[in-house]
């Protein structure tokens, strides 16, 4: 009885195996085809768009394959980068995400860091109060912002509407709950034992956030950081409805603006500013991910 | 360094008392370790001596002063977690001067002492690594630099060994042990195992369900426990406890154990018992090493008794054997070649010189 049983184990044993690398093979080859596919999917209209800013307006114009360029110039690239006006739209773009990132990380990093381990009366229903404010959509609050800053512009004098600043103070409820979110979780990874020990060195609170908290959360930090930077970078609604002047545009809403004229696309240069736009967050994702994402929590603690 | 001491501490959560009013004297100096199973409170006694627990009620004194309310900065201690909580982004010069950089002392100062503490670890070649660079036992050499550069009053110990592997443990043991040799700072180390605890300890306090059940030098512990939990919990293979009686056989006392077996007791011990009431239930404790092969010159109070062996466990240099009396599971020492087999009959030998009697309910050590 037992022997029979034995020798039923055996090869079942080794079918399972089998089976096993089977899956593996098939789990690899739809892995690869739908990889495959999204690539393509993704990266086509980037493709098409970069052929296009290759092309003079005749080119684009004529009856062509329009998958080839046969006579490739730079000029909407030097009038994009020679005109005044999208150099503004770019330097508009630049100071607002910068600015918003910075002022989303001050903001953030300390909630987060307060969150997550200064334990007090009532710290886990205000995260998950943080987290839900980020699920209230941008289209829902445009218009109470838009009346809000009206009554500041009207009770304090200062001038916020139509300027390109005012993007400063309404980015940060976009990105502020979400980078604080993520941060919390950040922050809690860190071992508990690693703020005691700092506290035990001498550290107050402020010095643990700094010297501790965020050399170890730095991975986190940049995540976060690219985070922030990729909404304002991106962001649209707003700065439509809340500017106007030529001058005072961000580059999507600028692109669009500036060089759709009636019914007239001027589509070689609106390829090229949407192209030098996806730059940046490019340049961004490429270096910083690549230098912090590798575990610099490792050897912290066993491991 | 200083003195360290506890009076009637407690430490309550919600409603689950962790601490039931501790009381205990640290001298200067002093090597004193907690030790007890998990639960029993002996980290959060630790971590409210370091400050990083509030205590619910009673005194915590370094050095003569109350520091209840003192923050862990201000305590002057240093501490050596589990994990090491080495922190990950700095070398180990670093690491380990981070205490002196907060409190800014001057850099050659600093540079002195983190000299010196890695010299003293051994770790004088790991000075520029990151931790993670570091295998387990360095990691704890590195927390115990960090601990000693402070030159704190006290060193706090919350089970550093635990994470490494037994033959480090037992090298970084010794380690430890040299270390409070050299600097001979007060230290309060706290572990679950109770071969620690025996190594290391100037004293070791016993702990249990958040109360102390006794406090004592090792051999103390290990000879005279006061109570049943302390003498099971100390001592590897466990004492065992084996339910008995007092009788008087002939004017003299003896232990009876089964109904075949009843010993006398050597004159020294029928003196102490004399008085015990003779129809109470009790246990008679007795350690492994006291029960051995029996051989032909048995000195006084050994007595001999015939049992048929569960299952043996050959050492090395001894062989543990296990049988039951009466449904109580025992365990015994013997010589190798003392010829223990799996199912085989074996004389053993008890000396009851070093036995134990415990009254059952209460656990008492009599």
């Amino acid at each position: 009885m037992s022997t029979l049983a034995i020798d039923k184990a055996g090869p079942t044993r080794k079918v399972k195996l089998r089976s096993m690398s089977r899956d593996r093979t098939w789990a690899l080859r739809w892995s690869y085809f739908f990889l495959v596919l999204f690539a393509i999917f993704f990266l086509i209209p980037p493709i098409y768009m970069l052929i296009t800013s290759l092309k003079s307006s005749a080119e684009i114009s004529a009856a062509t394959n329009p998958w080839w360029v046969f006579h490739p110039t730079l000029s909407n690239y030097v009038e994009l980068l020679t005109s005044n006006q999208f150099l503004r739209f770019f330097w508009n773009s630049s100071m607002i995400s910068i600015v918003v990132v910075i002022v989303t990380m001050l903001i953030s990093i300390p909630a987060a860091f307060a969150l997550a381990r200064m334990k007090f009366w009532g710290s886990a229903t205000l995260a998950t109060g943080v987290f839900l404010t980020y699920l209230i959509p941008d289209s829902l609050l445009f218009i109470p912002l838009f009346k809000m800053l009206a009554v500041v512009q009207d009770v304090t004098g200062i001038t916020l509407l139509n300027r390109w600043y005012v993007l400063v103070f309404i980015y940060p409820t976009l990105t502020v709950p979400f980078c604080t979110w993520i941060m919390i979780g950040y922050f809690a990874s860190i071992p508990k034992e690693l703020d005691e020990a700092a506290l035990i060195d001498g550290a107050s609170w402020l010095q643990t956030l700094t010297r501790i908290f965020i050399p170890v959360a730095l991975p986190g930090l940049i995540a976060a950081t690219i985070f922030a930077f990729t909404v304002s970078w991106a962001q649209f609604l707003y700065p439509l409805v809340f500017t106007t002047s030529i001058d005072q545009l961000v580059l999507p809403v600028g692109i669009t603006t500036t060089l759709i004229k009636g019914d007239v696309f001027n589509w070689g240069q609106i390829m090229t500013g949407a192209l030098l736009g996806a730059a940046p967050p490019l340049v961004i994702y490429a270096f910083l991910m690549d230098y912090y994402i590798a575990g610099l929590t490792a050897g912290a603690t066993k491991g | 360094m200083a003195e360290v001491a506890l009076r009637k501490v407690v430490k309550r959560y919600d409603d689950v008392e962790a601490v039931r009013g501790i009381d205990l004297d640290i001298s200067d100096h002093e090597f004193i370790v907690l030790v007890g199973p998990s639960g029993c409170g002996k980290s959060t006694t630790l971590r409210m001596i370091a400050g990083l627990e509030d205590i619910t009620d009673g005194d915590i004194m370094i050095g003569g002063d109350v520091v209840n309310d003192v923050p862990p900065k201000d305590r002057d201690i240093a501490m050596v977690f589990q994990n090491y909580a080495l922190y990950p982004h700095m070398t180990v010069a670093e690491n380990m001067s981070f205490g002196l950089r907060l409190k800014h002392y001057p850099k050659a100062e600093i540079k002195a002492r983190v000299t010196e503490a890695a010299r003293l670890l051994d770790i004088t070649d790991l000075i520029d690594r990151k931790p993670k660079q570091l295998s387990g036992g360095q990691r704890q050499r590195v927390a115990m630099g960090r601990a000693i550069v402070r030159n704190p009053k006290v060193f706090l110990f919350d089970e550093p060994l635990s994470n490494l592997d037994a033959k480090l443990r037992v090298q970084m043991r010794i380690e430890i042990k040299k270390v409070h040799q050299k600097v001979r700072t007060t230290t309060v180390y706290v572990t679950h195992d109770q071969v620690e605890a025996m190594t290391l300890a100037d004293r070791v306090v016993v702990m249990n369900k958040g109360r102390i059940e006794q406090i004592g030098t090792p051999n103390e512990l290990y000879h005279k426990p006061a109570t049943r939990f302390v003498a099971g919990f100390i001592g590897s293979p466990a004492m065992n406890f084996i339910p008995c009686r007092l009788e008087e056989v002939g004017g003299k006392l003896n232990v009876r154990l089964t109904d075949r077996i009843s010993f006398p007791l050597p004159p020294a011990r029928a003196a102490r018992y004399s008085a015990l009431p003779r129809t109470e239930n009790l246990l008679l404790g007795i350690r492994p090493e006291h029960l051995t092969e029996s051989h032909a010159h048995l000195e006084p109070g050994v007595e001999t008794f015939d049992t048929v062996l569960d299952v043996t466990e050959p050492m090395g240099m001894e062989t543990l054997v296990y049988f039951g009396l009466e449904g109580t599971p025992i365990c015994g020492r013997v010589d190798p070649n003392a010829g223990a087999k799996d199912g085989g009959p074996m004389r053993l030998a008890m000396d009851l010189n070093n036995m134990h009697l415990l009254n059952e309910a209460t656990g008492v050590v009599l």
